[in-house]
């Protein structure tokens, strides 16, 4: 067994882990950055291309009071204020704060330029060329990192489980994948920036490492979710042909730079069907975008493959190549000419707006225990605006390595093996039982790929109380016959081991989407419910959920909270 | 995995090297159904999830070849598995050769200041 010390520990080194240490760092803290991948790469963070929201001003008027009202339009009522109101606000910050680190926002005339996005009204998403924006995000932060002295910075760090000892936390238990040694960690604030779980369904755009663990973590250590039946579908993830080297979101981008059109099977263009808008604007959002598409396969309007057409043929040659350089030449490569081609997309989850309940210090209702980026719920709502999660990341991770470090100096360092000793138990025992291993050598892999069509039939862009209700069944049937799985015998980069505590928290964080989603009898942004096809004002609320004593899920309401604190 | 599914039947072979240091390395090989276009990583993850989930392999992105992760030897040539693709008539897939092999297709590429390991070791020598 390996044990650490620090004042402050970041699980997870995505856009807000990385600036969660960083700010803690210049705050006077030692930090512990651990990822169970490699630092920088892990997440979303490395995989975003493009936008990125923040009111700068610099081309044309704008102001953050203007990006928080289209905030919490798109929100649908269910914007945390306060949250959306410190992302809109000090987006502009952090954004400034990676100009001078050199990032490389693209410019024009001087000016650091941004894009149009669907939901915003002013051109504010600056990005990095050419679909740049998350590697070159990432390698700036991760250089900003290494130069922060008390940083220590681990890969291959699997967080299992926060330590809370009377309701503060006093650190963390996790595993060090190359040689499967248990890491106990003594901390006095612990900062879950673990990212997204869209790896639960089965067409995603999401890397490995996003299933969930966040999530499960904060509420087994008691914290609070809320709004946990809103992942996003992103509308039109790529279908076929099959591409390799590109994300399946990569068609956003050239729509925002060159719209695009979209057709049905019958090539008729169908958003305005949907209280959407044709042709070459690019101005609806995405749950309805989501919503038209999956209406139109339902009608019988798709491709053979579930589709619809993506064409940017009257797009000239030279506009294509102006915008997109080298990314044409990845396509051709790929054999598809858009000047010829069209093709084939459909929805895919991409995001979740959910998450950790926080305060506008990032701190969750347990002391010591704070959230950042994606896996924060609230700022969003119902349903986020393109360009928005970045910023999130940025600006919640900033405040969160500020206020962690801010609580952790200088206190006492409280540690006691006893208070570690379950989370360590697990640990020990599945590790001791990999000698049992036998039968069938899939069988972590066969449950993952049943969870993620289960989630992706029944609890996906349409819903149904009566699907999710044998979604939940099912999830709560392999949440039992996990317990008695076992990992397979190795020592060494042990997957079967990362597959069961990736079902772990992937379970839990599944059984709360649908239990979220069940108890929402309405329709409202990416929530739709075919049995409750309209927004009802009633449930114009914040569903939380907490684990109870018994280690099942409770639901209840709280108000949104609205007005924004100075 | 973002791929449509066909109902063709058709299967290409991928073998794996397999084993960890100290012990002799094997290969196994495995029949993936075979979809047009698609990527050894397509196929490293399908024989994790339908054949045997202990194969150890690194990569996080999967799709954006981003992450930079799942550097491997295909065919004698170090390759992303993500980009490389498929080969109908069989694709041998190894460690890199020139790394510190930790198991099956594992080896190490963690930068050493971000290895627990290393950062112990030099920390214990002050
Ligand atoms: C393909 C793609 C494109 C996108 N494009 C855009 C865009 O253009 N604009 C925009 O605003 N947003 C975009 N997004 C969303 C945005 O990228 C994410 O919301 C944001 O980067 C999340 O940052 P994060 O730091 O919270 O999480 P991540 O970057 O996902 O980082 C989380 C990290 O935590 C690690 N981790 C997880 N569990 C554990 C554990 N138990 N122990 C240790 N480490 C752990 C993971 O390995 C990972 O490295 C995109 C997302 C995707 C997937
Ligand atoms: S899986 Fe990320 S680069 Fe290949």
């Amino acid at each position: 067994m390996i044990h650490l010390e620090t004042d402050v520990l970041v699980v997870g080194a995505g856009g807000a882990g990385m600036y969660a240490a960083i700010a803690a760092a210049r705050n006077g803290a030692d930090v512990i950055l651990a990822d169970k991948s490699l630092i920088s790469r892990g997440g979303a963070t490395i995989m975003a291309q493009m936008t990125t929201a923040a009111a700068l001003g610099d081309e044309e008027p704008d102001s953050w009071e203007k990006h928080y009202e289209d905030t919490l339009e798109a929100g649908r009522g269910l914007c945390n204020e306060e949250l959306s109101a410190i992302l809109c606000r000090e987006a502009i910050d952090r954004i400034r704060e990676l100009d001078d680190w050199k990032v490389g926002w693209a410019r024009k005339d001087g000016n650091i330029t941004g894009v149009m996005a669907p939901g915003h009204s002013v051109p504010r998403c600056v990005y990095v060329d050419f679909l740049n924006t998350g590697p070159a995000v990432a390698k700036c932060l991760r250089t900003q990192v290494a130069r922060a002295d008390t940083v220590m910075r681990v890969s291959g760090l699997a967080i299992n489980d926060v330590v809370v000892e009377d309701g503060v936390v006093t650190g963390a238990v996790g595993w060090n994948l190359e040689d499967e040694t248990p890491v106990t960690i003594a901390a006095n604030a612990v900062i879950i920036a673990a990212g997204g779980l869209t790896r639960l369904y089965q067409r995603n755009s999401a890397s490995v490492n996003m299933n969930g663990d966040g999530y499960a973590m904060a509420l087994r250590a008691g914290a609070d979710l809320i709004d946990m039946e809103f992942p996003q579908f992103f509308p039109i993830g790529h279908l076929a042909p099959r591409l390799v080297g590109m994300d399946p979101i990569m068609w956003d981008p050239f729509r925002y730079k060159l719209g695009g059109r979209l057709f049905n099977a019958k090539g008729e263009e169908f958003l305005h069907k949907y209280g959407g808008e044709d042709a070459e604007k690019y101005t609806t959002t995405r749950d309805i975008i989501s919503y038209g598409i999956t209406k139109e396969h339902e009608a019988g309007l798709t491709t053979e493959n579930g589709g619809v057409h993506l064409s940017f043929q009257h797009i000239p040659e030279e506009k294509l190549r102006e915008a997109f350089g080298p990314v044409i030449d990845k396509l051709a490569a790929n054999g598809i000419d858009l000047t010829k081609d069209t093709v084939e997309v459909a929805p895919i989850a991409h995001y979740h707006m959910g998450g950790i309940r926080v305060n506008g210090q990032m701190e969750t209702s347990i002391a010591g225990l704070y959230g950042a980026g994606e896996v924060v719920g609230g700022a969003n709502g119902a349903n986020r605006l393109s360009g928005n999660a970045i910023p999130e990341a940025f600006v919640f991770g900033e405040r969160a390595g500020r206020f962690a470090a801010e609580y952790a100096r200088g206190r006492n360092r409280v540690w006691s093996d006893a208070a570690a000793q379950e989370h360590l138990d697990l640990l020990n025992t599945l590790i001791s039982r990999q000698a049992d291993a036998s039968g069938d050598k899939a069988a972590l892999g066969e449950m993952w790929f049943e969870l993620q069509n289960l989630m992706w039939d029944k609890v996906g862009v349409l819903r149904t109380g009566d699907k999710l209700a044998v979604a939940l069944t099912r999830i709560r049937e392999l949440r039992i016959a996990l317990a008695d799985m076992v990992p397979a015998d190795d020592a060494e980069f042990n997957m079967t081991l990362q597959d069961w505590y990736d079902l772990r928290s992937a379970l839990l964080t599944a059984e709360s989407v649908t239990l979220a989603a069940i108890n929402r009898t309405e329709s409202r942004g990416a929530h739709q419910r075919e049995d409750f096809e309209k927004m009802d004002s009633s449930q114009e609320q914040n569903q939380r959920l907490r684990l109870g004593d018994d280690g099942a899920l409770l639901s209840d309401y709280l108000p949104v909270a609205k007005g924004v604190a100075a | 995995m973002n791929a449509p599914a066909t109902n063709s039947e058709k299967t290409a072979p991928i073998t794996i090297q397999r084993g960890a240091p100290g012990e002799e390395s094997w290969t196994e090989t495995f029949d993936v159904p075979w979809r047009a276009g698609m990527s050894v990583l397509d196929a490293i993850v399908w024989v994790r999830t339908h054949a045997d989930s202990s194969v150890a392999f690194r990569y996080s992105c999967v799709n954006a070849n981003a992450c930079k992760e799942c550097i491997v030897s295909v065919n004698g040539k170090t390759v992303y598995a993500c980009t490389q693709r498929l080969l109908e008539e069989g694709t041998e897939v190894g460690p890199l050769t020139n790394k510190t092999l930790i198991r099956d297709l594992v080896t190490d590429i963690v930068p050493p200041k971000e290895n627990l390991r290393t950062i112990l070791a030099e920390r214990a020598k002050g």
